[in-house]
């Protein structure tokens, strides 16, 4: 099938993934009265009704916000893939994800208002990545790979440590309950108004990607290649790692650590379209997004309570991938 | 004509000169074999002849250009790399393997388009491997993938390549295939420099050879003049003969010790 009907068809998947998902919850709404309520918003009628109060203020948020979040992880899961040369690398390999979770759950343990703490792990993502970034750059002239990963993991233990230390002085009734939830993940506190903030963020740290698609792609092919073909490797890596790094960071600000699925979905999108980055992003990113939507339909219908979205992707993630390699040895594994 | 000229170059990596005082330079339609032992800066040379290291001190011109005024994309269009048959991380087909050899004509945003895939679909043409196109890259034998990485670089349109070690790793018979295809490569008029531990092949393929020694000795020329018991022996440390077979080929091995 040629990649532009695949990615049509990745999209057809997460416009009904959206109008499902925005449907189902204590109150049901059929996706075609979900299609209706969004024509009427869209062409100015009143709104008011029980269905647009459930749509607009609770569900579509929440669901627009899954989308946001899983299309962003698996688009900087799929660059990094492509900038480490290695497909068993996931968006937090320089340390974002526990950055972040570092800054937030010291806002949670100072007690801090939600919009704080979500940019506490905003900025603590970004500060580690720079961090890492430096010291890779300090060690070795032009940073090179293996010194920036292992930069990340120096980096990400202390972090890591760092949040341990904060659980251990956490108020264990009140305040460790939540660092917990956010370790793990959860769309569960997402208002309309951080929507539109992360949307912004994430679609800036999107665009350098999808237009420079084509060098990342080159870049696969190791630093000396690259430059010999033409790329410049030193300032395509920077510009790749920053825009990585501002989306996830601005995602897992919202949603706290889901693991896996940066990892994963570039891998189901691999075998949908080929290893090309340029026809790998777009059909990451639509994956992404419809899978985080149905994953977080998941977290807060399967269960009486809200299940940690971590532990759901890991449950569903780490099976299917397992069993993905399994069938496609040949075409994942070369 | 000549195409890339090195003059009184010094390289190495940082501060610290490998060897220096090198010059050397390469025409259009000719073989250039790049000889040494291990460990003097055959690789540094090679890395810096391609413009990936900046010389310590000295220019390298191609077509003319002084290399460190280009940009990537300016270099990529005058010399391009063949490296070492490696197999790629990930599963590209050869044609995509192939037209990333147009990264030097394209825009920073723009993806490879029609035109782009003709040429690097005439470059596998002329190697004779279109039937490879859609093959999986990391699936086929190392001579057909150093046969992929070469029609890469004629998509690249340049008019000097630098290969390394192309027939390292590989079989007998795609060794041959390789010798054979650069020949014909230099036959079109492209200037070809290539890395090799076999003295062997500069007398099958080459028509100069440049050999780096110890403590920067360097020599270049003609290959029956640099290729003689004495030189290759001081190269390489050891006594070394060369002695002609009934057919006229050129073989190098221990003196003969009498």
């Amino acid at each position: 099938m040629r990649t532009a009907t695949i990615l049509l068809l990745l999209a057809a998947l997460l416009v009904a993934a959206v109008l499902v998902a925005s449907g189902v919850g204590p109150y049901r709404i059929p996706p075609l009265t979900v299609l209706e309520a969004l024509a009427h918003r869209a062409f100015g009628g009143a709104g008011g009704t029980t269905v647009d109060t459930v749509l607009f203020n609770i569900r579509l948020p929440r669901v627009v916000a899954a989308a946001f979040v899983g299309a962003a992880l698996a688009a900087a899961g799929a660059a990094y893939q492509s900038l480490f040369r290695n497909p068993l690398v996931s968006p937090d390999i320089l340390g974002v994800s526990t950055g972040a979770g570092l800054g937030a759950v010291v806002g949670i343990l100072f007690g801090f208002p939600v919009v704080a703490i979500q940019l506490l792990g905003f900025v603590g993502g970004l500060i580690t990545v720079a961090v890492v970034a430096t010291l890779a750059s300090m060690l070795r002239g032009s940073g090179d790979v293996l010194v920036l990963v292992l930069a990340g993991i120096v980096v990400g233990a202390l972090a890591g440590a760092a949040i341990s230390l904060v659980k251990v002085l956490a108020d264990p009734y009140d305040q460790l309950p939540a660092i917990t939830f956010w370790l793990l993940g959860s769309l569960a506190g997402v208002k309309a108004s951080d929507v539109g903030v992360t949307a912004a963020v994430v679609l800036i740290g999107l665009a350098p990607l999808v237009l420079l698609r084509w060098r990342v792609g080159v870049l696969s092919m190791g630093d000396d290649e690259a430059r010999a073909l033409g790329v410049e490797v030193g300032r395509l890596r920077a510009i790749v790692i920053a825009a990585a790094t501002l989306i996830t960071a601005s995602v897992v600000a919202i949603s706290g650590v889901i693991g896996w699925v940066g990892l994963m979905v570039p891998h189901m999108a691999r075998l949908l379209v080929g290893p090309r980055f340029d026809r790998l992003l777009p059909a990451a990113i639509l994956l992404g997004a419809a899978f985080m939507v149905g994953v977080d339909t998941l977290a807060r219908s399967a269960a009486r309570i809200e299940i940690p979205l971590g532990v759901l992707t890991a449950v569903i993630g780490g099976p299917l991938f397992v069993w993905l390699l399994a069938r496609n040895r040949r075409k994942l594994l070369p | 004509m000549t195409v890339l000229e090195a003059k009184n170059l010094s390289i190495g990596y940082g501060s610290v000169a490998v060897a220096s005082g090198l010059s050397l330079s390469v025409s259009a339609g000719s073989v250039t074999c790049l000889l040494g032992p291990n460990g003097v800066g055959k690789t540094t040379l090679f890395k810096t002849l391609l413009g990936l290291l900046p010389p310590l001190a000295g220019q390298v011109h191609v077509d003319g250009k002084d290399l460190a005024q280009l940009d990537r994309q300016g270099i990529a269009r005058h010399i391009a790399y063949v490296p070492q048959a490696h197999s790629a991380d990930f599963a590209y087909t050869v044609l995509d393997l192939v037209v990333m050899g147009r990264t030097a004509y394209l825009g920073a945003f723009n993806a490879p388009r029609k035109a782009d895939y003709d040429v690097a679909m005439a470059a596998l043409d002329r190697l004779g491997i279109v039937s490879l196109a859609g093959r999986d890259s990391t699936r086929i034998s190392g001579g057909q993938r150093q046969l992929a990485f070469i029609a890469r670089a004629l998509a690249q349109q340049a008019r000097i390549i630098m290969m390394d070690e192309p027939t390292a790793s590989l079989d007998l018979g795609n060794r041959i295939l390789v010798l054979d295809t650069v020949r014909a490569l230099a036959h079109e008029g492209l200037a070809v420099v290539l890395s090799t531990h076999e003295p062997e092949q500069a007398f099958i393929v080459a028509d100069q050879v440049a050999a780096l020694g110890r403590q920067s000795r360097f020599v270049a020329g003609a290959v029956r003049e640099i290729l003689t018991s004495q030189e290759l022996s001081r190269l390489y440390g050891v006594a070394l003969g060369i002695e002609q077979t009934p057919s006229g080929r050129f073989v190098v091995g221990p003196a003969p010790s009498h």
